[in-house]
């Protein structure tokens, strides 16, 4: 394989993969690709109160259980006095609280953040159906099978005939006339349909949730129904016979396991109040992938301590004023001194904004090479007058901090930020260049470096460049490609075109 | 028009930078064959072990304290050029043509002392004009006593003969002449007028200086259009054997032409400039494309010379 086309190779297969793994933080881990986007997070506290009656007082509180439509980022307990643990059971988390005797009203709290999860959950088939538990009265029972074949005339399929049947319960209670519900007294619409549900032979089961809704509080709990059809379980909400989860609602648990059990107490009450803040979309990524324990994040830059993380956020610009540096020397023609002294430049305006980074180092260079001109008439050897400009730099930029902070103008305070060993070797070459090839090579590779700097500057300080660098760092692949399809690039250069003008009329004829 | 278009550079086989370090330089010249021509000392070794003929080195300093005997190894030496042994691009060096006592005279007449030309080579052997920064090693070489042919073409300066050479196949030759802007140096970017040479005659096609075309030699007025280099049929030879003594597949050598020595390799590069495509007012490539296609694999370099005079003239 020529070399030429194994560059290719790679640069594709990185191109490909920066651009794979990119895409899959922002797909499925939810890394946003723009800065500033926000996602909603909920708060979900839940209130258990009941009044002690002095016997030993066990509370059991079933938790949000996973394949929910959330997921949790973070949960916390309060209940002073108590004793508590989370325990296991089936499948089921279940928080426990016990204490040994207490008088009076009691409360316990319990609070989540959650964020919505797109995916949609795989949910284990029904179990095998138990025996049925129904204990229906002669008359119940005709009453029911009656409504039951009078759906069934009107439906076409299991889910039809539920929600069919969701609507006919709904508006006959509405309506209160006699029918079936009147036969089942106190039954609700969900309880209803899942006894329906059971004698038709259809799986089905309750549905606990608690509905999102900003500012709202002493909520109950809503329920809602969920039947297995073609291998799928569909929530269909008894309140308007919608089938598919609703999008305002946090299902917090299947199956009609009790929402609390309680031992030592009476007038139990679970109330839910909600409230909806936004938080930056980034933040709630990772705090869901350190749940999800994704080994990708774990060992990304995110795992590192904050300090070293704010480091390499700026190390991550660096090939960012590297490719600008390679698109004008390569592609454009630029002319610069030193390859990389721009993007050491850029570096610094960052600090000191490019403004008064120039003003800083144009004065400081001209100053420089005023005095690195006297100097080159007292014979010294090179690394002892490199040093000595170095020395002077230094005193050149504490005289400029001072005197300009006297003068109140803080701005160049900044002048720090200039590493002043570039500074040393930009005046050293600058002024061989001036003796060698005249001022105007000085202005053409000087102000090709500044301008490429300054490129280099705008690219690295885009918000949204900062933002990809520094959250995708996979993207430095994608660099990586770049810059060896232009490693390979033999066309001309842009000032080629003008270097090589006179060619094009041809002289000879 | 400011610019020219791209397809139009390309129609007429013009190369540029890019194309020249990726297609020519990065595919034919062995890296570790650069320090052959990169340290000018090593090239005039090997030029002794190829019998090519070079400028004579009188001595060479190393080291800082070596400075102090200047005066012993100059006495008795009028003229003589300084220059850095991993320079290039005419950076750091001093051509001197006369003497008086203990002050010497560049081509422009300018007045040197001891004092100077000590200076010049501390900043030489500090790194100042080489390649990379690094430590170097100042050479004095015998002023060459260029042909008086070239008297009215070169202002205080020897002329040299630039000649691209690939796979040994002299293919495009341009002859450069100092003016007073270029100090008596002929590097191109430095002024000096490059004047494109017909390979077949060695008479001259165009001149150039700083990119544009020029008729007449800015200092002295005389019309290129006259020039005829001499010892052509030297000079071909000479260069094509640099194919030999370096290795190198594409290079372009500089070849001064001495009174009474004839045409002498001055320095030869691995990266030779592309102005001579102005100068002779045609690209490189087609010359290029033909070595690389059809010319013969052939290790005598008079052979590649009789190639060249076939295929390369311009007419
Ligand atoms: N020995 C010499 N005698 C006269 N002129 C010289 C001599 N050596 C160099 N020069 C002048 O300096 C120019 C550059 O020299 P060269 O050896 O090619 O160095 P560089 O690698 O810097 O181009 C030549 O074109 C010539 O004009
Ligand atoms: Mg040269």
């Amino acid at each position: 394989m020529s070399s030429r086309s194994q560059v290719y190779l790679l640069a594709v297969i990185f191109f490909a993969l920066g651009i794979g793994l990119t895409l899959y933080k922002n797909q499925s881990l939810g890394f946003p690709l723009l800065p500033g986007q926000s996602e909603e997070v909920w708060t979900v506290e839940s209130k258990v109160t009941f009044e002690a009656t002095g016997d030993p007082i066990t509370v059991s509180m079933i938790l949000p259980q996973t394949g929910s439509n959330m997921t949790v980022l973070a949960e916390s307990f309060s209940a002073p006095n108590y004793g508590f643990r989370v325990k296991e059971e089936n499948g089921q988390r279940r928080a426990i609280w016990t204490q040994r005797s207490a008088q009076g009203p009691q409360t316990i709290y319990y609070k989540l953040d959650v964020v919505k999860n797109d995916e949609p959950s795989s949910l284990a088939p029904p179990s095998q159906q138990k025996p049925s538990s129904l204990t229906l009265t002669a008359a119940q029972e005709s009453r029911a099978k009656d409504f039951l074949s009078k759906i069934k005339a009107s439906s076409a399929d299991n889910l039809s005939f539920s929600i069919e049947m969701v609507n006919q319960l709904k508006t006959s209670k509405e309506s209160n006339n006699r029918s079936v519900n009147s036969e089942f007294k106190k039954k609700s619409v969900s309880e209803l349909s899942l006894i329906l549900l059971e004698m038709e032979g259809i799986p089905s089961r309750l549905v606990r949730g608690v509905s999102l809704e900003d500012g709202r509080r002493k909520q109950k709990a809503v329920d809602l129904i969920e039947i297995y059809n073609e291998g799928q379980w569909i929530i269909i909400n008894p309140k308007n016979g919608l089938e598919g989860t609703p999008d305002d609602v946090f299902v917090w648990q299947r199956g009609g396991v009790s929402l609390l059990d309680l031992e030592g107490g009476v007038k139990s009450k679970v109330r839910f109040s909600t409230i909806e803040n936004d938080q930056p979309a980034k933040t709630v990524a990772l705090d869901k992938s350190n749940i999800e324990q994704s080994a990708f994040i774990d060992f990304s830059i995110y795992s590192l301590p904050t300090e070293s993380q704010s480091a390499f956020k700026r190390i991550l610009l660096v090939p960012i004023g590297a490719l600008v540096v390679v698109l004008l020397r390569i592609i454009v023609g630029l002319k610069t001194s030193g390859t990389f002294m721009p993007i050491l430049i850029a570096l610094a305006f960052i600090d000191t904004t490019p403004l008064t980074g120039l003003a800083i180092f144009l004065s400081i260079v001209s100053v420089g090479l005023w005095i690195r001109g006297y100097l080159s008439r007292m014979n010294l050897l090179l690394v002892a007058r490199i040093s000595a400009v170095v020395i002077i730099v230094i005193g050149l930029m504490g005289f400029m901090s001072v005197i300009s902070y006297k003068l109140g103008m803080t701005q160049a305070l900044t002048v720090t930020f200039f590493p002043m060993i570039i500074l040393a070797w930009t005046i050293e070459r600058m002024s061989i260049i001036w003796e060698e090839d005249g001022p105007k090579e000085v202005m053409m590779q000087g102000g090709g470096s500044l301008f490429v700097a300054l490129l280099a500057y705008f690219a690295m300080t885009n918000p949204v460049i900062e933002h990809i660098t520094f959250n995708f760092p996979e993207m430095l692949l994608v660099i990586l490609s770049i810059t060896l399809v232009i490693g390979q690039y033999n066309g001309y250069r842009l000032t080629e075109l003008y270097r090589f003008r006179d060619l094009a009329k041809g002289q000879k004829g | 028009m400011l610019f020219v278009k791209p397809s139009l550079l390309k129609e007429r086989g013009i190369i540029g930078m890019n194309r020249r370090n990726v297609d020519y330089i990065a595919r034919y010249n062995d890296r570790k064959l650069y320090p052959i021509v990169d340290n000018k000392l090593i090239t005039k070794e090997y030029a002794k072990k190829h019998n090519i003929a070079v400028p004579e080195l009188i001595n060479s300093i190393q080291y800082q304290f070596e400075i102090k005997q200047l005066e012993k190894i100059l006495t008795g030496i009028d003229k003589f050029v300084v220059k850095p042994a991993q320079g290039a691009g005419g950076k750091g060096i001093l051509v001197i043509t006369d003497r008086k006592g203990d002050i010497f005279y560049k081509p422009s007449g300018k007045e040197v002392t001891f004092d100077d030309i000590k200076r010049h080579i501390s900043n030489i052997l500090s790194g100042l004009h080489s390649l990379g920064g690094k430590t170097d090693v100042a050479m004095f070489e015998k002023l060459v006593d260029f042909d008086p042919v070239f008297e009215p073409y070169s202002y205080e300066g020897v002329p040299d003969v630039r000649m691209i050479v690939f796979q040994g196949y002299p293919i495009m030759a341009m002859l450069r002449c100092s003016t007073h802007e270029s100090d008596g140096k002929a590097n191109l970017h430095q002024g000096a007028v490059g004047v494109g040479i017909d390979i077949k005659t060695g008479r001259s096609l165009f001149a150039v200086q700083d990119g544009r075309m020029i008729e007449k030699h800015p200092d002295t007025g005389s019309a290129f259009s006259e020039l005829q280099v001499p010892h052509w049929e030297e000079i071909l030879p000479l260069s094509a054997a640099c194919y030999e003594m370096t290795g190198m597949g594409y290079l372009g050598c500089d070849i001064v032409i001495d009174k009474n020595l004839g045409a002498l390799i001055l320095e030869v590069n691995a990266r030779p400039g592309l102005a001579i495509q102005i100068a002779n007012d045609e690209g490189l490539l087609k010359r290029l494309k033909m070595v690389e296609e059809h010319a013969p694999k052939s290790t005598s370099p008079e052979e590649r010379v009789k190639y060249s005079l076939e295929h390369f003239a311009t007419d």
